[in-house]
């Protein structure tokens, strides 16, 4: 099992969203957040330097089987990325899961995803 | 005598009033008029950011800015576009055979730095009054299409609307020598726009909405309101600012500003209980979406009303708004069409309801003073046939020419956005902003 964590722009969540329901995955868990990369440097502007802005993101977790990881990993990225590619597109980290439980049932392991 | 008066100058207290007017040479500002109607001026414009927040809490998260940026367009464009040509072509002298108004002097409001008219406002606060009601007319259409139009083709197409479909209808029915306000015994009734305003604005947006075609996924996928509470806002913004829009439209500050006043909130109160009466039987549940919409059925029915019913007429208009415009509605999700957020449902039926029924509920010293105009009988049969004309030429109307100015501006600008750009949401790809940037830490 693995945890799939994506941090993609506000304005693909609509196409990331829909890929994924059409490659049947439907558990998502969606939040939004703040942060910076890449995209805005620190600046400088009349001579000061400034601190780069906090950016807008949206944040996907999405827990998977095995052998669901790649087709994940595929649609996200070409749902999220802008054209063939710009800065700000986002990153997706990948973590082992641990365990993982339903509560209604109190099912374990890959079942329960 | 002003090249134009209203209705509601027909009635005894305002006759009076004019009367005495044409009797002096000079006519002279009443002050208590003049205050009234500049507070009225300003609570109509206040409906503006009103309708913005009903609007905007209705759409989801992506769109709310896009939505809200509808109604403060039309204060924007319609705020340049109605000194400049849109008093002149609504309230000018009849051209093209009374097609619509004219007089050149009119143009940039040149010709009235010194008029004070006939009922004792400088016309300047006539002008701007009745620029409020411009302003609010194109930005109700704006519901019917929401989430999925071009800023620009939106911009474009209510300036030509204003000019081609508001313009002439609000010559027809309120400039003196317009052919709806000449009809039958004393005219077609409507105090306040329920044809000029709310029909028009309805069945434009009952054109577009099927013309545009449904947004991406609708019905299949449900569409939530992204803050109801910003909706509630809105809603008791424009029942405030409604009384300007009503009582203001005596163009007084006496009796008939009263009989308005206590006309409108009745109906209000009249249209947002049934709907919850209907919703409370229907689903056990009683949403402040219905009471909301409630409101506004009442309010959008007594507005053509409000210078000639009584009270009971105005709780029998408010309810009666309620129940057809909640049919309507249904029926909408029945055959599916995307009138996003019932802007023909409430404003086109509600609108359509008042101008008709308002015909039953009449006050008898109305008519008495119809039939003796007409020096004879006047019935109210003869009067509904009246309203009907009103109304049928106001759907023709604004339905055909509504529907010409679409096409064109759909296939020059461009009206429905792309599918990418409705999936990104209005906020990104039409203005680069976002709507809820306080929920995120910046």
């Amino acid at each position: 099992m693995k945890l799939i964590t994506a941090i993609i722009q506000p304005d693909r969540l609509d196409h990331v969203r829909e890929a994924l329901i059409q490659a049947d995955i439907t558990r998502i868990t969606v939040s939004r957040v703040t942060g910076h990369g890449r995209q805005e440097d620190i600046e400088i502007y009349r001579g000061q330097k400034i601190a780069p802005n906090l950016i807008p993101k949206i944040r996907l977790d999405i827990a998977v089987n095995e052998e669901f990881v790649d087709i994940t990993l595929d649609t996200i990225i070409e749902a999220a990325r802008h054209g063939v590619g710009e800065v700000g597109d986002g990153k997706i980290f990948i973590t082992h899961l641990e365990e993982c439980i339903r509560i209604r049932t109190r099912e374990k392991g890959g079942k329960a995803i | 005598m002003k090249r134009f008066s209203f209705p509601l100058l027909l009635l005894t207290a305002a006759m009076m009033f004019s009367g005495t007017a044409l009797g002096a040479e000079e006519v002279v500002t009443d002050s208590g008029t003049t205050s009234w109607m500049l507070t009225s001026t300003a609570l109509v414009l206040l409906m503006v950011p009103g309708l913005a927040m009903f609007y905007g809490g209705l759409v989801r998260t992506k769109n709310v800015i896009g939505t809200m940026m509808h109604s403060f367009a039309a204060m924007v464009i319609i705020g340049v576009l109605w000194p400049t040509l849109g008093y002149a072509l609504s309230f000018g002298p009849g051209i093209l055979g009374g097609f619509i108004g004219w007089d050149s002097k009119y143009f940039l409001l040149q010709g009235i730095d010194d008029t004070i008219m006939s009922t004792q406002i400088p016309e300047y606060v006539f002008a701007m009054f009745q620029g409020k009601f411009a302003i609010i007319t194109p930005a109700l259409i704006a519901g019917a299409f929401a989430e999925r139009v071009n800023f620009k083709g939106y911009a474009v197409f209510i300036a030509l609307w204003s000019i081609i479909v508001y313009s002439p209808i609000c010559h027809w029915v309120w400039a003196a020598d317009g052919f709806l306000f000449n009809l039958g015994a004393m005219g077609a009734i409507d105090f306040a726009g329920g044809t000029v305003v709310h029909i028009s604005s309805g069945v434009t947006a009952l054109v577009a909405a099927l013309y545009l075609g449904a947004r991406r996924g609708y019905p299949r996928n449900v569409m939530h309101p992204n803050n109801l509470v910003m909706t509630l806002m809105g809603a008791g913004l424009l029942w405030v600012g409604w009384f300007g829009f009503n009582a203001g439209s005596a163009i007084a500050s006496n009796l008939a500003t009263a009989r308005a006043l206590t006309v409108t909130q009745m109906a209000a109160a009249a249209g947002a209980f049934t709907w919850m009466m209907i919703e409370m039987f229907q689903h056990g549940k009683a949403t402040s979406l219905g009471v909301a919409s409630g409101i506004l059925a009442g309010l959008v029915a007594i507005t053509p009303a409000a210078g000639v019913v009584q009270p009971v007429g105005a709780l029998a208009l408010g309810a009666l708004a309620a129940v057809f415009c909640y049919l309507a509605i249904m029926l909408k999700n029945k055959i599916g069409y995307d009138d996003s957020l019932d802007a023909f449902g409430i404003h086109g039926v509600g609108g359509i309801v008042g101008a008709l029924a308002l015909t039953f509920f009449i006050r008898p010293s109305w008519m008495a003073d119809a039939a003796a105009k007409v020096g004879g009988s006047w019935t109210v049969w003869q009067q509904l046939g009246v309203q009907a004309t009103a109304v049928g030429v106001t759907i023709a109307y604004a339905a055909i020419v509504s529907l010409i100015l679409l096409f064109i501006i759909e296939k020059t600008i461009g009206l429905r956005i792309s599918e990418d750009e409705e999936m990104s949401g209005l906020d990104h790809s039409m203005h680069g902003e976002q709507g809820y940037g306080l929920i995120n830490l910046n």
